[in-house]
């Protein structure tokens, strides 16, 4: 999962050659073998050297503030939502739906690595969820959303409907 | 800028040393540990950052990183992986670690769940070689990883001796004031228990960290497409353990009864919930109880443990008063009589009980009549009167599941005299709204009588550390634990725990001596006394807590009996008996698509698969396949047809195959020389890692889950045939010569290793490959050692033996047959048949059929048909003067498929059916 995750990054940010991975342990955490200097290992941390390497610093924030909320949320990502149970699920969806009441982005206005990196986390629940309860969260359906449709970002994922297509828009449906 | 911590919660120790040492201007706000502070998370989360902005910093590695970013020293790519190091690997181990010094007292385990962690780290320190994680200044990451590691070092039990570079790495940044300063205020000096209150209020961690809790993201996606990678060092393992060759040791001895435990070992006592006797079981009860302790008993044997495995048919109650009454028996001849089906089921399933008694034994009732007294002395039971309903049409009082009425809570009109179907909840029979007597449909009366009660209440707490404790180090399933949970969280209420009846234990005290014990509180007894005849050191295994570990397996509808109401009983008893450690139950087994279902009588039944010209192993394989482990799942003939051809055939059996046939045909029978070579090695260490992931699941009892991988290693297998072509290489040059005997000497050292890993699953298959392959006995523990080591178990020159196909095709006509014969008409034969199989009264039942069935001429064929088969077979049976057991049971079968003869043709069925079975 994660090594997609990667190599989908890498096409989002038009590297031509693809790196080399591997991968460690149990929980298969990628390792990145760096040709100056020692390997990288971690999603997060081998996601924004790619960022870096492709010159789009931006992807990681644009102030220390957003850097840090950017940070957070990748945090967020492989610790709770990667290791969070059924009964966990409901509070990661009520949370985030919560805190994208007023926002666009996660980390505000500009679209960042913390979007694509939870776009990806948070894709196998969106496609178990009910139509229903897709409409319950209707913040982070909007946002997911909004990221799978941006350019580049959906490569390994099978996009997903998140809203019904109502031909009359009575009650009566 | 404010930020919000508590005291004791060690994530602010991390906060506020990187306040202190970056000297960033910025409030600092103490609250308690659950207040609310970041707006949009609903759970209280510490520390908390308001940044300028308005907007909030939860995470404490974000709020470190930010401080020094502020302070100008920004956070190096080498600062973010440790940072994401401390958070993905550091913090669920230490939050163990941390649970079990704190809440459990267990200090000492502390640093084998570290060990992990502290062994990378003192191995990176020791390599860079520079006084701080990130190079020659104080980073984030330090100061992170600092207050993590500080609240269990500050506990003296931990040490971290050998770890040299690591010990002076902590030193040195435990000495900076802003570590010291940070320390004495978020723990004010308290050590560990400054935590208490904090760890309290977290949830417990998961031991085996997410592997039962993973569901929501699964990488099954991973799973099926691209391959997991392999890193050079692992493939240089694996070929280092692969020449290793076979243990010298030998091989996991013959049982000798009776088994009892021993000093030294890891003694397992294995239970498989005691099947009622009057009912033919079906395959749900198989998969769920017997089946998969089976597995596990099996697996245990060849791990070296040393394991004993009971089980038995629970004879009492008033079912089985009903069923002789029926038959015109005694009830202990009906128990004869259907414990001997159960035992050939089973035996035909290869079901390997150490022991497989009964509960109408002299021991049982000397062992439960005791348990009693204990109580009784002791102040646990009380007397109470009882509502109860009677019916006066069959003068008897009416055992719950012989009422059926509305359920009160969600008014089902089929709910039972104990439980609900629909809701699940449990309801006193009284309750029940428009009662009616299953066996002539009148309306029972409400009458009293004087009966005892198990007082609970008084038992809660202690069995609630009691749980606390088992649940915590042993393995409990999900379900088994969140039932408990849900019935405890409606607090205990007594249970009586006597009923008026004749066939069951008598209860020994002079006012109720009219009674016997409530089948709740005398079945689970059953497990000691069934032990207790198998040897008469049975104390040594059931009042034996700290030598030995007690699986008990289950169906989920009956945890509450195993996880509450039996340990209290023996809690009360105070004995010190061997109380439940890891409690395994699954969920239920759907048929097609509907419930298996005994009262129902919809479904396989034991005695039917053989019938169906299916092997055993087969059987086996393919309801392990679909165990319902962590949710339901369902049986379902056609993709048993498919499992059977795609697994088992073509990838399995074919795998297997091939590979003793290439050193049949190209080398003699002799196993060829091997000169491993890159890819051959990355195969090893692919199969290795399936290897260890089946032990790990196996030990954890996910015996689903494991199974999978042994069908990874020949899909594995196949691919590594597949693309190295042997047949064509072994036409060619030296080298390719060569290369055609690596690759097949490799394979076919995996299908040993195969032979070995199915072993629990498909005991006979399983030999057979070896027999075929002709592999050393001691091959077995050799490579089920420790975390599994693949070794070559058949080195150059070992002859092989004669090969032959393992598996056969199950063809889709003779499925659909299948299907017809015991699925298709399973909503009226089935119904029929549950008249004998369920205790469900005759009357009834042939009401029910009556209405669902009309005349059926094509049935009506068939069933003449397998009237005159089975009428052969039991004139056979007879002629052989087979055990009358057996002959009984299949004359009740022939009865039974007569009756259904009558109805398909349009007659009436004989009022009462079953009077024919008297003679």
């Amino acid at each position: 999962m994660a090594l997609r995750e990667l190599s989908s990054l890498e096409k989002y940010l038009g590297q031509k050659k693809a790196n080399k991975y591997s991968t460690q342990g149990d929980k298969k955490v990628p390792v990145l073998q760096n040709n100056n200097g020692p390997p990288l290992v971690g999603l997060v941390t081998i996601a924004c050297h790619l960022a870096k390497e492709a010159k789009r610093p931006e992807l990681l924030g644009d102030t220390a503030e957003s850097r840090a909320v950017v940070q957070q949320w990748l945090e967020y990502r492989v610790t709770k939502l990667d290791s969070c149970t059924k009964e966990d699920i409901k509070t990661v969806l009520k949370d985030l739906n919560l805190y994208l009441q007023d926002k666009v982005y996660l980390a505000g206005n500009q679209f960042t690595l913390a979007d694509v990196f939870m776009y990806y986390g948070i894709h196998p629940v969106i496609v178990d969820l009910a139509i229903q309860d897709r409409e319950q969260y209707v913040n982070v359906t909007r946002w997911f959303d909004h990221i799978q449709r941006y350019p580049g970002v959906r490569h390994h994922l099978p996009p997903v409907a998140v809203l019904r297509n109502r031909i009359y828009t009575s009650r009566h449906h | 800028m404010n930020l919000f911590v508590s005291e004791g919660n060690p994530h602010c120790l991390k906060a506020l040393a990187a306040l202190e040492a970056t000297g960033v201007q910025c409030g600092v706000q103490f609250v308690n540990h659950d207040e609310r502070v970041v707006p949009f998370l609903s759970r209280p989360t510490l520390p908390a950052l308001a940044l300028p902005s308005g907007q909030y910093l939860f995470s404490s590695n974000a709020i470190c990183r930010y401080l020094f970013e502020v302070n100008g020293q920004e956070c190096s790519e080498l600062c973010d992986q440790w940072l994401e190091w401390e958070a993905t690997v550091l913090q669920p181990a230490l939050q163990q670690a941390l649970h079990m010094a704190v809440l459990q007292g267990k200090s000492s385990e502390v640093s084998k769940v570290l060990q992990g962690p502290i062994n990378v780290l003192e191995q990176s320190l020791s390599k860079r070689n520079a006084p701080y994680l990130t190079g020659d200044s104080v980073s984030a990451a330090d100061l992170v990883l600092w207050a993590g590691f500080f609240p269990v070092l500050s506990d003296s039990s931990l040490t971290l001796g050998e770890h040299k570079s690591l010990k002076a790495w902590f030193d040195r940044v435990a000495a900076m004031n802003a570590c010291q300063s940070a320390a004495q205020k978020v723990l004010q000096g308290k050590g560990l228990q400054g935590m208490k209150s904090y760890m309290q209020k977290q949830p417990a961690p998961q031991s085996s960290q997410c592997r039962e809790t993973q569901p929501c993201n699964s990488n099954s996606a991973e799973e099926e497409g691209g391959e997991r990678v392999v890193s050079e060092e692992e493939m240089e393992a694996a070929a280092l353990t692969w020449s290793k060759g076979l243990n010298t040791c030998p091989p996991a001895t013959k049982k000798q009864h009776p088994i009892l435990p021993q000093e030294g070992k890891r003694n397992v006592l294995v239970t498989s919930a005691l099947p009622y006797v009057n009912n033919v079981p079906h395959l749900g009860n198989i998969i769920g109880c017997v089946l998969s302790a089976d597995v596990f008993s099996r697996y245990g044997h060849l791990r070296g443990w040393n394991m004993l495995f009971v089980c038995g048919t629970d004879e009492y109650g008033t079912a089985t008063e009903n069923k002789a009454r029926e038959e015109g028996l005694t009830p202990q001849q009906i128990c004869d009589k259907y414990h001997a089906v159960h035992s050939s089921i089973y035996k035909w399933f290869q079901i390997d009980f150490d022991y497989f008694g009964r509960t109408t034994t002299e021991k049982q009732t000397e062992i439960a009549q005791d348990i009693f007294w204990r109580l009784h002395e002791r102040g646990f039971l009380i007397e109470d009167t009882v509502e109860q309903l009677r019916c006066e049409n069959c003068q008897q009082f009416l055992a719950d599941r012989f009422v059926e009425g509305i359920c009160p809570h969600c008014s089902y009109p089929e709910a039972r005299g104990d439980q609900c179907d629909k809701c699940g909840r449990l309801i006193n029979a009284v309750d029940l709204r428009e009662p009616q007597c299953k066996v002539c449909r009148q309306t029972p009366v409400i009458r009293s009588s004087k009966h005892l009660f198990l007082d609970l209440p008084k038992l809660e707490s202690q069995l609630e550390q009691w749980l606390e404790k088992s649940t915590s180090t042993g393995d409990w399933t999900a379900n088994a634990k969140q039932i408990t949970r849900s019935w405890l969280r409606d607090g205990l209420k007594p249970r009586c725990i006597t009923r008026d009846l004749q066939w069951g234990t008598p209860v020994p005290h002079a006012d109720f001596k009219e009674k016997v014990f409530y089948v709740w509180f005398d079945a689970p007894i059953g497990y000691l006394s069934i032990t207790a005849n198998y040897t008469n050191e049975w104390e040594k295994w059931w009042k034996n807590p700290h030598q030995v570990e007690l699986y008990n397996f289950m169906a989920k509808d009956n945890v509450p009996f195993h996880s509450v109401v039996f340990p209290c009983s023996l809690l009360g008893a105070q004995d010190n008996y061997t109380l439940v450690n890891h409690l395994i139950a699954t969920e239920y087994l759907n048929y097609e698509d509907t419930k298996f279902s005994k009262s129902r009588g919809v479904g396989v039944f034991g005695d039917m698969a053989k019938d169906t010209g299916i092997p055993s192993d087969v059987w086996r394989f393919y309801l392990l396949y679909v165990r319902p482990e962590g949710q339901d799942s369902a049986f379902s003939w056609a993709d048993m047809a498919l499992k059977n051809n795609s697994e088992l055939l073509n990838n399995l059996g074919n795998f297997i195959n091939r590979a003793g046939m290439f050193v049949t045909k190209f080398f003699e029978g002799c196993v060829p020389v091997m000169e491993l070579q890159e890819e051959d090695k990355k195969l090893l260490a692919l199969v290795s890692w399936e290897l260890q992931q089946y032990i790990q699941l196996m030990d954890k009892i996910k015996i689903r889950d494991a199974l999978k991988h042994i069908l990874n290693i020949s899909r594995h297998g196949n691919q590594y045939i597949q693309v190295n072509e042997p047949w064509k290489k072994i036409k060619g040059g030296d080298s390719e010569r060569q290369r055609a005997g690596t690759v097949t000497g490799v394979s076919v050292n995996i299908a040993c290793l195969l032979s070995v890993m199915l072993s629990p699953y498909m005991p006979a298959v399983s030999q057979t490959i070896r027999d075929q392959l002709n592999a050393p006995p001691s091959c077995i523990n050799t490579m089920l050692e420790g975390n599994g080591t693949f070794v070559c178990s058949l080195s150059a020159g070992h002859r092989i033996g004669a090969v032959s196909p393992l598996f056969q095709k199950l063809e889709a006509d003779q499925i659909e047959a299948l299907k017809k014969k015991f699925g298709g008409q399973q909503t009226t034969v089935r119904n029929a048949a549950s008249a004998q199989s369920a205790a469900v009264p005759a009357p009834a039942v042939a009401v029910e059929v009556g209405t669902v069935n009309q005349v059926d001429p094509e049935k009506a064929k068939q069933l003449t048909q397998a009237v005159a088969e089975q009428g052969e077979k039991v004139r056979a049976l007879k002629a052989q003067k087979a055990e009358k057991a057996v002959i009984t049971a299949e004359v009740a079968k022939l009865l039974d498929l007569k009756k259904q003869l009558a109805l398909a043709e349009g007659k009436n069925p004989e009022p009462a059916p079953q009077k024919g079975k008297k003679k």
